[in-house]
């Protein structure tokens, strides 16, 4: 059975699981620059497992994939965010609507459920690290609800990029890579995005003298 | 049960008698180290066991005979969790009795009697202390009993010995639930062994202790037996924490020659241990009683991840 | 020259280079001229896919056929007419001080880049690209919702990016397991994402992964149409965003959403079980159709109130092409049509009757008539249509879709009539009022551009009466493709 496993699956295996205990380190996470540095160690573990799975296939496009990973999730976006968080003087706890261990528990629940789907999903594949999809679905799920939790815009943001870290991993390590001009736009897409929001968050502040989105409840149907 | 089996077993209760104050008394020194302050001498555990054993015990009036008992069943239950952990051998006559739900419950056992002490004389601490002790207990038992089953079902058995021998002879295999279950792991033992981040093995401060609270009308050689039990639970759950997850140099047999070459290697790996505990609590500030349950149920929570990554990971591949 | 690349290349290029020009006087008049070629350019590839059928571009990666030629040219024609529309409406708002030099530059680039977005979305091939497409028109309108940075707007756009993101990452991540379904097939080549070739194997992918995928792509994509339970940001995008924007996001960018679905149930239909997509689309449109009835009751805002309409006809569509068959997807592409052409057209005659009266309340908005009876005939006209009255083409395909659902979902019926009679009621009932009576308005110094209102309802009353055989076939074609 497991011996069956050759090392790079494993290593890709441990690396996604890795990811996963991150996002839920990031969903107890109470301080703004903690969170940042957890996004940046999640995207530098899911820069390792793309690099092992190019390593073991040796598709040149999954190389770029994880330049592009090293670079964007690893490098720049932390970078991005760091100075937002110094130059919009973000200070003092993220606050959670719901609090902490309920929300562990909540994401506990959802990793199940998240398993479950996957389960039937990857026993269809051929590829060894398809496990990996249920974690990213998990992943995914976490982050999403990160964002609904969380009341700050950055980290609404940061929860943004773990979903978007989630999809990579579903695309790299269960697929071994989607092709590569899909890949490109979508890092495009994800950094516009995150200078849009960059952008943004200036006008919030401008606006509102806060980035705590409770500000941003006016519209309403009422 | 062969002779030399209950010699190698004897000998593995006797080193766990020995070690355990001495591994505390490592543990004092390297915090101290590691704080800048003057170390306490390494044998400063086993001084405080000879003056404590020769003191006369003063008990409160009200004391029951519940009181005068606990210290020994706690010691009882101490020595003998650390005589089925398996410390230097897989094989040792007690090996079948190593279940991991018994242990559990052994650890029970003996943290309803120190809590039941604590209430008997019917100060306010020691109901306090006791209170919190089974808050934290009825917290961290769930979460040990996770990072087992996870372990069991690597092992496809929740024998302790098997646990072990499986782990310590495999091939070089990456389990990631195993990263999660270690994780958590060292998250109850912190806990269960009264460490910093949940409470603080060195203060007297009424209002933040948990473990001193309840112990804190004990004397003489009640205070020695329990203060030795606890140097004991220690030993037992850094003994298990090395042989789960670096299960490596630990003997399969039980002939004294392989118990004796097992030795090193512990000692080495209890050193490490110690000095990584000593650094866990010095970085860490101690939480909030309060937070204690946020800490376990992280650590709960790790554990059953650990589980559900087992199963998806790598079961039927 | 070859008129698809032409169709790109000039919003593409028009865009950056109003991004360096698009402060100067005749900036408007370029993107006017821009969305003219782009539409001229649009109509000589419908001619040319008419005349010879389907083709490829740049390799594979773009394939345009029957049904998507008939998305770019309303595209195209819509974004011509809203150019037209936002020249005199810009400049208002310019003179009116909501609205500074750089902010209309910005509002200039971007609507070309959001033109380039969705044609570009409309006609690839690779469905990885043709999610990056539809991520980048989120991202290139986030900024002109929030264009006058009002805290209202700002909180729209908040809301739009998150939701839209979040509805996006759904949709990746069912692109992803469409992938996965289509490298078993395919193999990993680059074609796996291909729709030509995956519409070829699409019997053999794997029906447990198509089922998951197709409810990701259409919960991702959903959010983009503004289906319920996500449709949170569609209101409030459209009520806070300059009115050219609403016009664009209604008439275009929810069309573009619905027809990535369309593109995948076409898929989920080869590979699942008879009806499996179909459910979950007439489910999902219903809920959506009632959950905006209901809303539209209790809007006070006449953009909102019109927004919530669009998610009423999103529903009507998603659960017309939810029923399939000829006749089901052809009401559902009528209707998209229609639908296009005439809330573009209102919200062009509500844009310029929010500037005469200063406010978007429809209890302060009265006798437009008097002020301006164009306009107000405009906005009538345009109600009149949207409910579906006949002579209107809404009416054609709204009846198109009650008959077939009598006959086929007669369960539904009792649910369809319940909404659009709200709908109804609430909307004629708001806007009557708005159009007759005594007046508030004011007159502006740029005249509006009317053209546009009444080419749009124009084309909808003549497609309510006739529809040219020509179109009838194209129509035919598109429905037949859709299974």
């Amino acid at each position: 059975m497991n011996a069956a496993i050759p090392l790079s699956a494993q290593l890709i295996n441990l690396f996604a699981a890795v990811i996963l205990l991150l996002a839920f380190a990031m969903l107890a996470q109470r301080r703004m620059l903690s969170l940042v540095n957890l996004f940046a160690a999640q995207g530098f573990c899911l820069f390792l497992a793309t690099l092992t799975a190019a390593v073991t296939t040796g598709q040149s496009h999954l190389f770029y994939s994880a330049g592009l990973t090293l670079l964007l999730k690893v490098i720049a976006l932390p970078w991005i965010l760091y100075r937002l968080v110094r130059q919009l003087n973000i200070k003092g706890e993220v606050e959670a609507l719901i609090n902490i261990p309920t929300t562990m528990l909540v994401g506990i629940v959802l990793v199940m459920a998240a398993f479950n789907v996957a389960l039937p999903i990857s026993e269809l594949s051929h590829t060894i690290t398809r496990g990996t999809l249920g974690i990213a679905l998990a992943v995914v799920m976490l982050a999403f609800l990160m964002m609904i939790t969380r009341q700050k815009a950055i980290s609404q943001v940061v929860g943004f990029l773990s979903m978007e870290n989630g999809l990579f991993l579903a695309a790299t390590s269960a697929t071994y890579g989607m092709p590569m001009v899909v890949e490109l736009g979508i890092a495009l897409d994800v950094l516009v995005g995150m200078i849009i929001l960059g952008v943004f968050f200036f006008q919030i502040r401008d606006q509102f003298d806060s980035l705590d989105i409770r500000h941003m409840e006016k519209l309403k149907d009422n | 049960m062969s002779f030399s089996g209950a010699l190698a077993q004897l000998f593995a209760i006797a080193l766990a008698l020995v070690l355990a104050p001495l591994l505390s008394g490592w543990v004092g020194q390297c915090r101290a180290w590691l704080q800048s302050r003057t170390a306490p001498p390494l044998l400063l555990p086993y001084y405080m066991l000879r003056k404590l054993f020769e003191k006369d015990v003063v008990l409160a009036h009200n004391a029951s005979s519940l009181f005068r008992a606990a210290p020994f069943v706690i010691f009882g239950c101490m020595l003998l969790a650390c005589a089925i952990v398996p410390t230097l051998s897989t094989d040792l006559p007690f090996a079948p009795a190593a279940d991991a739900l018994a242990l559990v419950g052994i650890f029970g056992l003996a943290r309803i009697f120190i809590a039941l002490a604590g209430m008997d004389v019917g100060t306010a601490f020691g109901s306090l202390g006791g209170r919190r002790e089974m808050l934290v207990g009825f917290l961290a038992e769930p979460a040990l009993l996770m990072v087992f089953f996870t372990l069991a079902m690597i092992a496809q058995s929740t024998s302790l010995a098997t646990i072990v021998e499986t782990l310590a002879h495999r091939e070089l295999i990456i389990y990631p639930s195993l990263a999660f279950a270690g994780v958590a792991f060292t998250f109850v033992s912190l806990a269960e062994n009264a460490r910093v981040p949940v409470d603080n093995p060195a203060t007297h401060l009424e209002l933040t202790m948990i473990h001193e609270a309840m112990i804190l009308e004990y004397t003489g050689r009640h205070l020695a037996l329990i203060e030795w039990a606890a140097s004991l639970k220690l030993y037992a759950y850094s003994c298990l924490g090395l042989a789960l997850f670096f299960p490596w140099g630990i003997a399969p047999g039980d002939n004294i020659l392989a118990l004796a070459a097992a030795i090193p290697l512990l000692l080495l790996k209890l050193a490490i241990g110690g000095f990584l505990l000593a650094a866990i609590e010095t970085v860490n500030a101690k939480m909030r009683i309060f937070r204690a349950p946020e800490f376990l149920g992280t650590a709960f929570m790790l554990a059953v991840l650990g589980l559900l990554v087992r199963l998806l990971l790598e079961v039927k591949v | 020259m070859d008129f698809f690349i032409l169709m790109l290349a000039i919003p593409l290029v028009s865009g950056a280079l109003l991004t360096v020009v698009g402060e100067r006087d005749w900036a408007p008049n370029l993107n006017v001229v821009a969305s003219l070629g782009t539409f001229l350019a649009a109509v000589g590839l419908t001619a040319e896919i008419v005349a010879n059928g389907p083709r490829f571009a740049f390799g594979e990666q773009f394939f345009i056929d029957s049904l998507n030629v008939f998305f770019v040219s309303l595209t195209a024609f819509v974004g011509l007419t809203t150019s037209i529309f936002s020249g005199p409406y810009m400049r208002n708002e310019r003179d009116r001080g909501r609205l500074s030099k750089p902010r209309l530059r910005l509002y200039k680039s971007m609507y070309q880049l959001f033109m380039f977005t969705m044609l570009a979305a409309l006609t690839t091939n690779n469905l990885g690209i043709l999610w990056v497409a539809m991520e980048a028109a989120t991202l290139t309108t986030v900024l002109l919702v929030s264009l006058y940075r009002t805290p209202a707007s700002l909180e729209a756009a908040w809301k739009y990016f998150i939701l839209c993101g979040v509805g996006i990452a759904q949709a990746l991540f069912g692109t992803v397991l469409l992938y996965f379904a289509a490298e078993r097939v395919l193999g990993a080549a680059g074609n796996a994402l291909l729709w030509t070739h995956l519409v070829d194997v699409k019997a053999q992918l794997e029906p447990t992964i198509m089922a998951l995928s197709f409810i990701f792509l259409l919960v991702g994509y959903g959010t983009k149409v503004g289906l319920a339970p996500l449709h949170n940001w569609l209101p409030d995008a459209h009520a806070e965003g300059p009115t050219p924007v609403s016009a664009v996001l209604s008439g275009l960018l929810l069309n573009v959403a619905l027809y990535a679905i369309l593109r995948c149930k076409v898929l989920a239909d080869g590979a699942l079980p008879e009806g499996y997509a179909g459910q979950l689309m007439i489910g999902f449109g219903l809920f959506t159709l009632l959950v905006a009835a209901f809303f539209l009751s209790r809007q006070k805002d006449v953009k909102r109130m019109f927004a919530y309409s669009s998610i009423e006809h999103m529903g009507l569509i998603t659960f017309a092409f939810g029923m399939g068959g000829p006749i089901a997807n052809f009401a559902g592409l009528l209707h998209m049509t229609m639908h296009s052409l005439t809330k573009s057209a209102i919200f062009f005659a509500v844009g310029h009757a929010t500037q005469k009266t200063d406010t978007q309340l429809m209890e302060q908005i009265r006798g437009l008539i008097r002020i301006n009876p164009l306009i107000g005939w405009g906005l009538m006209l345009g109600t009149l249509a949207i409910l579906g009255m006949p002579p209107f083409g809404v009416f054609a395909s709204e009846f198109m879709i009650l008959t077939h659902a009598m006959k086929h979902y007669p369960w539904a019926i009792p649910i369809l009539l319940l909404a659009l009679g709200v709908a109804f009621a609430s909307i004629f009932g708001k806007v009557q009022p708005m159009v007759f009576g005594e007046t508030t308005a004011k007159r502006l110094p740029h005249a509006p551009a009317i053209t546009p209102v009444f080419l749009h309802l124009g084309l909808v009353l003549m497609l309510g009466l006739y529809i040219p055989p020509y179109l009838t076939r194209w129509f035919h074609e598109a429905a037949r493709m859709l299974g």
